[in-house]
């Protein structure tokens, strides 16, 4: 994985130290609360419910053991011995107290962390698709990439106050699990009929109170443009985004106001005007040079069968569930790929204790693996374990209560952690994610059901994704009551689109109750083979809606 | 007109975060402690002797919350301030329902790296 040059190195160090020296100033009061908010943003830090939150970076997804280990050790040293994994795979505390988060600074400088630009009006932490360098059909990494938008983006001069945040994911499948549609800018790795590979550009997605799906404004951009490119998109927004008002402010708004063509006629100019320069050209080499942090473990040349692996799956049934969902087919024969859930069934989505980080570290450690992967659906991903090693992975997996077998299912649900950490939400979302996670704990009622994305926020703003989700569930504030709202058909995935509100809201006793009905309604309607955004998409909202609100009619009388 | 609500004050110290109430003018760090406003003039005329606290850097943003009288005694009316009070809903090992103000760092090396 990548490794920090010098450069990043002393960036990252200098940063702790300007913020160590920012918070002395504050707390001498030589600096006032709204002097002091856009520099601690910058750096992370929020103030949240119960005390200051810290989110920190990890950029496109990727953990060696050594962070791990140190992210567990600033968890009991700092904070209360837990730590959650975001929908931008990013890590927070939610528990740290303002006087020590320079030292935590620093203690993530000495792992090559940091927690720069995730939050405030810049550029935020650059996605990638969590199975990057080990799925089957892949163009190439996508991480050498996003680690080089990661570099230009760092501390640009211009876009560090642009009208709003800005967010990039990268991917280089046809399947897509980044998201790259519900991204400010999503790029996808593709190849040309002349077998080049370059990048289809999107832009204008994301999620919030006016949800859009991206729309495709560079059709092919060469390698050594991408730079020039973004930076020219970036322009275009810098210039003409909506500051006067917050909730039009995202680039989304202003790519959807103009129109496709129009928004790539004005990048094309500001592109022209870059390239006429000369700058911001991509050289092969430095490509080159990231791409090497890169580069796959050299694969051991194994049979695609394993003994030890079918011998399990024979012998031991918690063993075959979990291979059945959380394993996906590897680029090289007698490979996985293992995603290792977070959602453990009552427990809180994409939390993870000290011990369990030190355990996943440990097992990285034991089995050779470099790095493991944080996804955007709150899970964590083994890239590349040799198949018979996977029973005794598992096993290890199972004593850190880390292997529940429900990757993609209805109960691996995305939740953000709503109103009971955040300032910003208006409703709670680990309990009603809890309670659903709890209705359908029935592992064979789990497969019956197949894929099903339940995706869950607190508030407007979208944190937990609900646009996206085949079942999103939005959490709003009526008098002070939590309210649930359902949308249905909602895709993150390649076939990206925005769920549609079902109707009015349902309360926290309620909600858990018209989500099944809604699952119900699929399974008497479905189609052999159809998931159950298939069958939404087939008939439309109507029967859904139909048979939630009669049903609760007649609940109520 | 059905009467105003009664009203608490509550802010986030700047150091560390907790959340804390007034209590005749000074702060404290549990709800149960805190002073209930019937009369709204009482509550700004306290919202408004707060301000010194911001200005000296020993808390964040106060602002008043109603609160009602129930058989169990005090309870915010919001939701927000129900958790706010207690800590999350979730992990009811953490927080000020399990006894746990903001904390020293623990005495634990630093690891080998």
């Amino acid at each position: 994985m990548y490794r920090y040059d010098e450069f990043d190195a002393k960036m990252v160090r200098e940063r702790a130290e300007q913020f160590r020296y920012q918070v002395e100033r504050r707390l001498k009061g030589e600096l006032t609360e709204d002097e002091f908010k856009p520099l601690r943003l910058k750096n992370g830090l929020y103030l949240q419910l119960h005390s200051y939150m810290l989110r920190i970076a990890v950029p496109y997804g990727t953990l060696a053991a050594r962070q791990m280990r140190q992210l567990a050790f600033i968890a009991r040293k700092y904070d209360r011995g837990y730590g959650h994994f975001t929908t931008r795979t990013n890590m927070q505390f939610h528990w740290p107290r303002l006087k020590d988060v320079p030292d935590i600074l620093h203690h993530l400088a000495d792992v090559e962390m940091h927690c720069i630009q995730t939050s405030g009006n810049c550029v935020r932490n650059v996605t990638a698709d969590h199975f990057a360098g080990a799925i089957a059909d892949e163009i190439e990494d996508p991480r050498p990439l996003a680690e080089i938008i990661r570099q230009w983006s760092s501390f640009h001069p211009e876009f560090n106050y642009l009208p709003r945040k800005f967010k990039i994911a990268v991917s280089a499948t046809k399947e897509d699990r980044a998201a790259v549609k519900w991204h400010d800018i999503g790029i996808e790795i593709v190849k040309n009929d002349a077998g080049e590979v370059g990048y289809r550009v999107f832009v204008g997605g994301g999620m919030g109170r006016t949800p859009y799906v991206a729309l495709e404004i560079g059709k092919f951009v060469s390698k050594p443009d991408i730079l020039a490119y973004l930076e020219a998109i970036l322009r275009v927004y810098n210039e003409y985004g909506r500051r006067d008002n917050i909730h039009k402010a995202r680039v989304k708004i202003l790519v959807h106001q103009l129109g496709a063509d129009e928004f790539r006629r004005q990048v094309e100019v500001e592109f022209a005007e870059i390239k006429k320069h000369g700058t911001l050209q991509l050289p092969p080499e430095e490509l080159q040079r990231i791409e090497k942090y890169f580069a796959p473990p050299a694969f051991e040349d194994l049979p695609d069968e394993s003994p030890e692996f079918d011998a399990a799956v024979k012998s031991d049934p918690d063993f075959a569930n979990w291979a059945k969902t959380n394993l996906t087919k590897h680029r090289a024969k007698g490979y996985a790929i293992a995603t290792v859930s977070l959602k453990n069934i009552g427990k809180t989505t994409g939390d993870i204790s000290a011990e369990q980080m030190d355990g996943v570290a440990q097992i990285m450690d034991d089995f050779g693996f470099a790095e493991v992967r944080v996804s955007h659906e709150q899970n964590l991903v083994f890239p590349h374990v040799r198949k018979k090693d996977l029973p005794a992975v598992f096993a290890r997996l199972k004593a850190l209560d880390l292997a529940t077998p429900n990757a993609g299912l209805i109960t691996d649900i995305i939740c953000c952690p709503g109103l009971d950490y955040c300032d910003l939400a208006n409703a709670r979302s680990i309990p009603v994610s809890q309670a659903i996670q709890k209705r359908f704990a029935d592992l064979k009622r789990q497969h019956d059901l197949g894929e099903i994305k339940i995706k869950m926020s607190g508030c407007i703003n979208a944190c937990g994704h609900h646009h996206a989700g085949h079942i999103g569930i939005l959490g709003v504030d009526k008098k002070g009551v939590e309210f649930y709202q359902i949308q249905l058909g909602g895709s993150g995935a390649e076939d990206a689109s925005v769920g549609e509100i079902m109707g009015p809201g349902f309360g926290k006793d309620e909600i858990v109750d018209a989500v099944e009905r809604v699952v119900e309604t699929y399974v008497k309607l479905r189609k052999p083979g159809e998931r159950l955004l298939d069958t939404y998409r087939r008939v439309g909202m109507a029967p859904f809606k139909n048979m939630v609100y009669q049903e609760q009619l007649h609940a109520a009388y | 007109m059905a009467a105003p609500a009664p009203q608490m004050l509550t802010a986030n110290r700047l150091i560390d975060g907790e959340v804390l109430y007034w209590k005749d003018g000074a702060w404290v760090p549990s709800f149960a402690d805190g002073t209930v406003y019937d009369d709204p003039k009482q509550a700004d005329a306290a919202l408004a002797a707060a301000q010194t606290f911001v200005k000296d850097n020993v808390v964040v943003a106060p602002y008043l919350f109603d609160v009602r009288r129930t058989a169990r005694g005090i309870e915010p009316v919001k939701e927000r301030e129900i958790i706010r009070a207690a800590g999350p809903s979730n992990r009811t090992d953490t927080g000020k329902q399990a006894g746990m103000g903001p904390q020293e760092p623990r005495d634990i090396p630093p690891i080998q790296l």
